[in-house]
């Protein structure tokens, strides 16, 4: 097992009963985090002098239907989450001073599909956070105005979920198929 | 200049609504933007994407990674091959295998290429919304000798499917070097002609200078990358920060802007262009002869290793066979394929002179693309960033350990650009929407996927 | 824009040598509405450029606006989010007017078979000429223009309104 890197290292001592799980598979240093403490992970791991992750790179989900959420054999289990687990919000952080990345990951109940936003944090957090909602049906609290982005108003479902099959079309005019 | 624009507003009491687009004629690309006008002044934008959405995210969930391919080749389509080497690279990292060399500096070479035709497409078509026509013109034609080189190389213009994991779908035509150097030279005395046809040129600077101004820390917060985000003065590019393929063998500048204006970002693209022709340059110097895929462990693929040894003597004779392959097939046969893949037969197509010309070969080939067989990375999830045209193209591939990828994520650059639209559009006039718009360089493909 | 004869001849003779004379002027008139949505806009734009010149048959004007047009190139993925605006534009275009759908996804949908893309764009507007390829190649589009051509050459003209 290789040692942590000083992220996760921080991220456990800051956080200890918060971070569910850490790995860095290939590289990529990854912890996973209770909902009800993102907000103020994120502003740890932004405002903390020796992280200084400026940049939310990349905001999205991931669908494990009926599964347990997996991301990687070298998982370190810390703590366990909530039961009902179906989708994990993913965030990717960037840290122009120290040229280093980490992902952040949220598990998210299927009962209960709220995460709370980050857009107060970053502006781009809108837009990534928008998507999700349009794509996956997960719910921002504090979100300014979190309606469909991609998709069009009456469209019904989201369907990168994974029980939206891919040809169900809803569309707006011509013949309904 | 925003004194008299101020009073216009005054002038009038009442707001005003426009909606522009989606069918706008100077837009390229099809957005709203809804705006609320005071006179000529905008107050509010908000802007409305989504009129390209292919659900590129969810057919990858329904396809073995090697078909992936040609949906990424449609996300960014100006410059599709950098999409189809982010796109293999992430799952090569999720494989945990590395490419040969020689894949290495092909796949360098043609994502500047594609890096080139993307700012050129830019510049040209941003150029032809302000009324310089000719230099659209002009922009095209130079497009066009790079877009020979690349039909050269893959066969096609535009789509051109040429990533695979572990390698590339063919290796390099002989005689490309000249012909690259004789069309960067003919890009050279295009790109001599658009700087004295705009650089210095009145009209030009007034719709530009000081126009569509974003801050660095406004850019930072967006998430903002690329040229857009190098305009402003932070020298963010993924090739230096956190290089890939051989980019830190290679001696180029990442030229930086610092106001963050659509000037700056007009000059960034222009000097972008030639770093990208000196790094080609240099990469078709350095090239390495050799194979081009690579196996599951990493190691160079040898054709010969991959008919087990103990075969009968019959296998190996067919073996030595030479095939005469058609044309198409150019630069896949077997001492191209070993210099440009990974040796692993679980992952690269066997040659083509192997495939129908014994039956390991053939198994090899049915054994990668039927359903159900295919590539099987280990359950697990990477992520890689690699720099597109509009700025940090990353790919976030999970995997449950089938042949179908779980989840495919494109971190597209030009959406959190256009998320920030609004912020330089406010507080300007009408006419700066379209300079600014075009400077974002939105592409519908990969903004909506 | 086309011509439109509001002339009236009485003699059949002359209605069908006007026929000749007014498709000949409309086919080397061709002012086309190009509707760019994705990535078949790299090749529209290849063609209209110098090396390919699509002024070469009298296409080389776009117009910007459906009401001074004839030609509707529909270039790229039409989405059920963009279908209702393609549908606008074609009814604002004045008669005559024909429809190109260029490249596979306004052909037929393409491998695009999802929730979010039309599939093929005759399920919403008249097509008259259809060039696949994806995106097609400038020689297939000019191939597809000349065919236009022809077809607006031999097709009854409708020279009176309401004829």
């Amino acid at each position: 097992m290789a040692p942590d890197s000083l992220t996760l290292r921080k991220l456990k001592e800051r956080f200890p009963g918060s971070v569910l799980a850490v790995h860095s598979y290939r590289g990529d240093d990854t912890a996973v985090v209770k909902g009800e403490d993102l907000v103020s992970v994120a502003r740890f791991l932004k405002e903390d002098p020796e992280l200084q992750y400026n940049f939310l790179m990349d905001l999205t989900a991931v669908d494990y239907l009926g599964q347990e959420p997996f991301d990687s054999p070298q998982r370190v289990v810390l703590g366990s989450a909530q039961e009902g687990i179906r989708f994990e919000v993913v965030y990717h952080f960037y840290s122009l001073p120290l040229n280093q990345r980490v992902r952040i990951k949220v598990p998210v109940p299927e009962s209960d599909p709220t995460v709370d936003s980050v857009t107060g944090l970053w502006a781009g957090a809108n837009w990534f956070e928008r998507e999700v909602w349009d794509m996956f049906g997960i719910r921002f609290k504090g979100h300014p105005d979190l309606r469909r982005i991609l998709l069009y108003d009456g469209f019904e479902g989201h369907p990168l979920q994974k029980d939206y099959p891919l040809r169900k079309r809803q569309p707006r005019i011509g013949p309904q198929v | 200049m925003m004194d008299t624009q101020a009073e216009v507003g005054r002038t009038h009491d009442e707001t005003m609504t426009l909606r522009m687009g989606p069918a706008h004629p100077a837009m390229h690309g099809i957005i709203q933007i809804d705006l609320r006008l005071e006179g000529e002044v905008v107050v509010r934008a908000d802007v409305e994407i989504g009129y390209l959405h292919r659900a590129f995210e969810k057919h990858c969930e329904n396809v073995s990674y090697n078909k992936c391919f040609p949906w990424t080749d449609r996300l960014n389509y100006v410059s599709p091959l950098i999409n189809n080497f982010g796109y293999a690279m992430a799952v090569e990292k999720l494989l945990g295998i590395e490419v040969t060399e020689r894949c290495k500096y092909i796949r360098t070479i043609m994502s500047e290429i594609s890096r080139i035709t993307d700012h050129m497409t830019n510049i040209g078509t941003s150029a032809m919304e302000l009324g310089a026509m000719s230099v659209f013109l002009y922009l095209m034609k130079a497009r066009e000798y790079l877009w020979e080189l690349i039909e050269a190389v893959t066969g096609a213009r535009v789509t051109i499917c040429y990533g695979r994991v572990g390698g590339v779908k063919a290796d390099f035509p002989d005689g490309l070097k000249e012909q690259t150097r004789g069309a960067l030279r003919e890009c050279r005395s295009v790109l001599r002609e658009i700087h004295s046809l705009l650089t210095k040129n009145r009209i030009f600077m007034d719709r530009m200078v000081n126009v569509g101004v974003i801050s660095q820390e406004d850019a930072i917060s967006y998430g903002i990358t690329g040229p857009f985000l190098r305009s402003t003065g932070v020298p963010y590019d993924v090739r230096k920060a956190q290089p890939y393929m051989v980019y830190d063998r290679l001696d180029w500048d990442v030229p930086l802007g610092s106001n963050g204006e659509n000037y700056d970002r007009y000059l960034v693209r222009m000097e972008e262009m030639e770093q990208s022709m000196r790094i080609i340059e240099q990469a078709l110097e350095q090239m390495p002869p050799g194979p081009y895929q690579v196996d599951i462990e990493g190691k160079p693929l040898e054709p010969p290793e991959m008919v087990d040894l103990g075969k009968l003597g019959k296998t190996r004779e067919l073996l030595g066979v030479k095939l005469d392959l058609s044309p198409n097939l150019r630069g896949m046969d077997r001492p191209h394929h070993q210099l440009v893949n990974v040796p692993d037969k679980k992952v690269v197509l066997p040659p083509k002179e192997l495939t129908y010309g014994n039956i390991e070969g053939l198994m090899q080939h049915f054994k990668l693309v039927m359903d159900e067989h295919g590539i099987r990375p280990p359950r697990g999830e990477a992520y890689q960033a690699v720099e597109g045209g509009n700025g940090e193209l990353g790919f976030y591939v999970v995997s449950d350990g089938t042949d179908i990828p779980y989840r495919v994520r494109c971190r597209p650059p030009c959406f959190p650009i256009m998320a920030a639209l609004p912020r330089m559009l406010e507080g300007g006039m009408v006419a700066d929407i379209v300079p600014t718009f075009g400077s974002v360089n939105m592409i519908g493909g990969e903004l909506d996927r | 824009m086309a011509v439109k004869a509001t002339v009236t001849f009485g003699n059949q003779f002359f209605t069908s040598r006007l026929e000749k004379v007014v498709g000949w002027a409309r086919k080397y008139s061709i002012f086309q509405y190009p509707f760019v949505t994705a990535c078949c806009g790299m090749e529209y734009m290849a063609v209209a450029a110098g090396h390919y010149d699509m002024d070469r048959f009298g296409a080389g004007l776009p117009r910007f606006s459906p009401r001074q047009s004839d030609v509707l190139f529909v270039v790229g993925t039409i989405s059920h989010k963009i279908a209702p605006v393609l549908k606008t534009t074609y009814d604002q275009m004045c008669e005559p007017k024909w429809v190109v759908a260029f490249g596979v996804c306004t052909c037929t949908g393409g491998f695009y078979d999802d929730y979010a893309t039309v599939m093929g764009i005759d399920t919403i507007i008249p097509v008259h000429l259809y060039i696949p390829g994806c995106p097609p190649r400038p020689e297939t589009v000019l191939d597809g223009l000349i065919k236009l051509q022809e077809r607006i050459q031999n097709e009854r003209q409708e020279l009176f309104h309401g004829s």
